[in-house]
């Protein structure tokens, strides 16, 4: 019996010894995926945003921490020339990339990298743009190719970047992960030895992490960079322990294994703050949920019809059993955070049944039925959000049926119009009004399939347009104003919410700051 | 001998044949392609959908690009990820042998309780023991696995602090991998405390893990002790005065073992199914996850060769069994 005792202690002892001593200042974090890779400009998904884009890279210009408005990166100032086509860059000096078991860089960073960086992704013909095994999905997304007429070095610090065409967004869009800069000598060594493919396996660049191990699936480690130009990260190590579940996620934060634990669901708030150990941040993101009805189907090409369906809405119950209550309604295109936005100007339509009941009878609705097309997955339970339309909208005599369809057959089939009704989201990724319209609802979209309510407006379009030529931002906020006016009596959108963005943090965790645009940059974090 | 295991293989080789069919046939009629779902809502540029397309050897007709499959498959090549563009062998030998770690420990758990649990409710048929753990394993084949596993986090790793929540060692670890075995690695490595944190982290999912086939087990040893125990020969051996457990393990546990080692070989399949999900609740890098992502990403040739390689496994094993069934068995062997 002694012995069993004996045995059993021993056991317990071990495990007691298995307790986590932490090494000078780790940060660990609970993310919920593997990065797809860390050449960022190959890559779209906002895991890899966090595992690269924020963490190895910086780029020219950087978005103001917790904001959309733009800072100086690697840029230390800029000149626009008059007619807007012209961008000269004054580049950092003292710029160090990091130094790695397979690369020891011998000069700082200079112009030569940017040039590298934008040509690999703009030129056809440059030797790396065919390295990128993905291509660059974002850069030909944003049309960076037909945009970016060249990307010249004037001296090894100013680099001049021209335009074919005005656009007042690009300073934003260079703040964006794919705009990342990477090192030219580099892959110079990499193309040398024939190893292309490990600018993607072994990155390269100037930020405040460099990259010490992956193993997909478990864990990325990072050790600070000690040459960092704003001087070295407060944490010694990062970590991000990758952690699929929520539950588990919020479960590992419970714990102490993870300081900070990200996205936990909207239900699960409650209960971690109710955890004195816990704080939970919460942030209002880019991010507009939309139905998307498609206006080239019987009845919903009426606008009275739309408008029909926009006012039977009941988007307090929506959010109250969607998201747990914890998501701002949507009134316009736009979410409150981001200039130009109507929120406060437009008046909400969300269930006015007896409006919308003498809408339905003027559009002459004979009682068809309509479908609704949910996705599997995502952010939050799209059937029963479908499911409870049907149920709003049965109050207003219009029938709908619920068909729930896998995500990639549903993008294919709604982008060619076969929907009657959708119901969708938009995440802003550059703070730029023009980034939620045109790509989801300029006529260029109906063509392209990015509009999914089949929905071409020429004076919208040409609003979009003066607004895309025009630097003065008074004025180009007059003109979203109108463009959302324009979206709000169309109805090609109704808007559903603003998705909250929640992070779990441990309370000895400090100088966490939450980015609308959904990434995580852990630079300026601090462990008591 | 050499005979039947001949015998064995020949019936594998179709089979083998039928699951690539089957492999590349399911992923593909799956709705979506990997380029649209890396493109996601964004602009999809015609050019940029038609590069890619012809990049990845997506644009040419179904059956050449399984002929192209095959081709390779014969010469051992598995192709490339189409996401992470490393060789499928690649990835699968990386992750591999956590899940092969966390399933053997999975099963010496179910093999050690279900065995101890099928004996004890057979020699206490009726009584109430019997009916406790025979309804534990009942409970225990019809849990849940998400559920099972996030109800032990929250009492044992949350409530208790006993177990770590997840992942396969402690963050403070750095273990480099050198056979991937983590608690072969960590001994490796020679860091104090590694192993034991190693050893603590395959607790919870071992038992989770092996909760299904430990009640399979239990249920099959029973019901093979039961008809065992009315044996002339343990009768015999009662009658010689042997003691209880002499009778018990030494002559009717051999002989009731023979459905229990086929039902465990079963298992091995039920196991990799498991994992799937017990990876997902506890971050665990093998490669049931590996396989979801790459579903849900349409990473074709990295389902196609992770279903050819768990299925390969699984038919070996079940050869394995086979075979020492004939060892256990003698007439098996023999039978024509």
């Amino acid at each position: 019996m002694m012995k069993k005792r004996q045995w059993a202690a021993a056991i317990g002892a071990g495990l007691l010894a298995a307790t986590p001593v932490w090494a000078a200042k780790t940060l660990s974090v609970c993310t919920e995926a593997s990065p797809e890779g860390f050449d960022i400009a190959q890559y779209d998904s906002a895991v890899t945003q966090d595992a690269a884009g924020e963490t190895l890279y910086e780029r020219l210009v950087e978005f103001k921490r917790g904001a959309t408005s733009v800072e100086p990166g690697l840029a230390e100032k800029w000149t626009i020339s008059k007619d807007g086509l012209t961008y000269t860059f004054n580049l950092r000096k003292g710029v160090k990339f990091h130094t790695t078991e397979y690369f020891k860089p011998s000069r700082n960073f200079n112009a030569d990298d940017v040039v590298f960086s934008f040509l690999r992704m703009i030129d056809k013909n440059h030797p790396w743009y065919k390295q990128a095994a993905n291509g660059f999905p974002y850069a030909t997304g944003m049309e960076f190719p037909d945009l970016v007429k060249s990307v010249e070095k004037v001296d090894d610090y100013t680099v001049k970047i021209t335009l074919t065409r005005q656009e007042a967004p690009f300073l934003a869009d260079l703040a964006m992960g794919f705009a990342s800069i990477m090192s030219a000598e580099y892959a110079a060594q990499l193309d040398k030895a024939g190893k292309q493919q490990d600018l993607n396996l072994k990155p390269v660049g100037t930020g405040p992490f460099v990259l010490k191990s992956y193993q997909k699936d478990a864990m990325v480690r990072y050790s600070a960079n000690a040459e960092y130009w704003r001087g070295k990260a407060k944490v010694d190590s990062l970590v991000f322990a990758i952690t699929p579940d929520p539950n588990v996620r919020q479960q590992r934060v419970k714990a102490g294994e993870c300081q900070i634990a990200l996205y936990p669901k909207p239900d699960q708030v409650e209960a971690l703050k109710a955890d004195k150990n816990i704080t939970v941040g919460s942030l209002a993101t880019l991010y507009t949920g939309y139905i998307a009805p498609n206006v080239e189907k019987p009845f919903l090409k009426d606008k009275k019809f739309r408008q029909a369906l926009a006012y039977s809405f009941d988007k307090q119950g929506f959010i109250k059993s969607i998201f747990g209550g914890n998501a701002k309604p949507a009134v316009t295109v736009l979410p409150p955070t981001m200039w130009s936005s109507t929120t406060e100007k437009l008046k909400e339509r969300s269930a006015d049944l007896e409006k919308a009941k003498k809408l339905v009878k003027e559009s002459g609705y004979d009682g068809s039925e309509i479908k609704i097309w949910a996705r599997v997955g995502g952010l939050f339970d799209s059937k029963r959000a479908a499911e409870m339309l049907q149920a709003d909208w049965a109050k207003i005599g219009v029938k709908v049926s619920v068909q729930q369809m896998e995500w990639g057959e549903l993008l294919k089939r709604s982008g060619k119009g076969e929907h009657d009704i959708t119901i969708l989201g938009w995440a802003g990724d550059n703070g730029d009004p023009d980034n939620f319209f045109t790509p989801n609802l300029s006529c260029d979209a109906y063509k392209s399939g990015g509009n999914r309510s089949r929905w071409c407006n020429k004076d919208f379009d040409k609003v979009l347009a003066d607004a895309r030529l025009e630097t003065d931002q008074k004025k180009r906020t007059k003109l979203y104003e109108k463009a959302q006016q324009i979206v709000y009596d169309e109805v090609p959108w109704i808007p559903t919410v603003h998705m909250i963005a929640f992070v779990a943090q441990r309370k000895n965790v400090s100088g966490f700051v939450q980015s609308p645009f959904m990434t995580n940059n852990f630079y300026t974090v601090d462990l008591k | 001998m050499f005979n039947f295991i001949l015998r064995r293989i020949a019936v594998v080789i179709p089979t083998f044949l039928g699951i690539t069919v089957l492999a590349f046939a399911l992923i593909h009629m799956i709705p979506g392609d990997p380029v649209l779902v890396m493109v996601g809502e964004r602009r999809l540029d015609p050019e940029f959908y038609r590069q890619a397309m012809q990049r990845l050897g997506l644009d040419q007709p179904l059956y050449m690009q399984y002929l192209h499959y095959l081709q390779k498959l014969v010469s051992g090549n598995l192709g490339e990820s189409l996401v992470t563009h490393e060789p499928v062998m690649a990835e699968f030998l990386k992750l591999f042998p956590a899940t092969v770690e966390l399933s053997i420990c999975a099963m010496l758990f179910a093999a050690v309780t279900g065995l101890a649990a099928g004996i004890v409710a057979a020699n206490r048929r009726g009584t109430a023991v019997d009916h406790v753990v025979m309804g534990s394993a009942l409970t225990g084949y019809s849990m849940p696995i998400f559920w099972w596993g996030l109800v032990l986090i929250m009492l044992f790793s949350v409530h208790l602090g006993w177990t770590p929540v997840s992942g396969r060692i402690d963050l403070e670890f750095d273990i480099p991998a050198v056979t991937g075995f983590m608690l072969i690695d960590t001994l490796l490595s020679g860091e104090e405390g590694a192993f034991a944190s190693a050893l603590s982290h395959l607790i919870l999912p071992a038992i989770v893990l092996g909760t299904i086939p430990m009640a399979v087990i239990a249920r099959m040893t029973r019901s093979s002790m039961l008809e065992v125990l009315r044996e002339d020969y343990i009768r015999t051996a009662r009658a010689k005065g042997l003691s209880p457990v002499r009778v018990v393990v030494v002559h009717a546990l051999r002989n009731a073992l023979v459905p229990v080692v086929t039902v465990i070989g079963l298992q091995v399949g039920t196991l990799l199914a498991g994992a799937v999900l017990t990876e997902t609740i506890f971050s665990w890098p093998g490669i049931g996850k590996w396989l979801i992502d790459s579903i849900s990403r349409r990473d074709y040739p990295v389902v196609q060769g992770g279903i050819l390689l768990v299925a390969t496994l699984i038919i070996l094993v079940n050869l394995l069994v086979d075979i020492l069934y004939g060892v256990i068995n003698p007439r098996i062997r023999h039978a024509r």
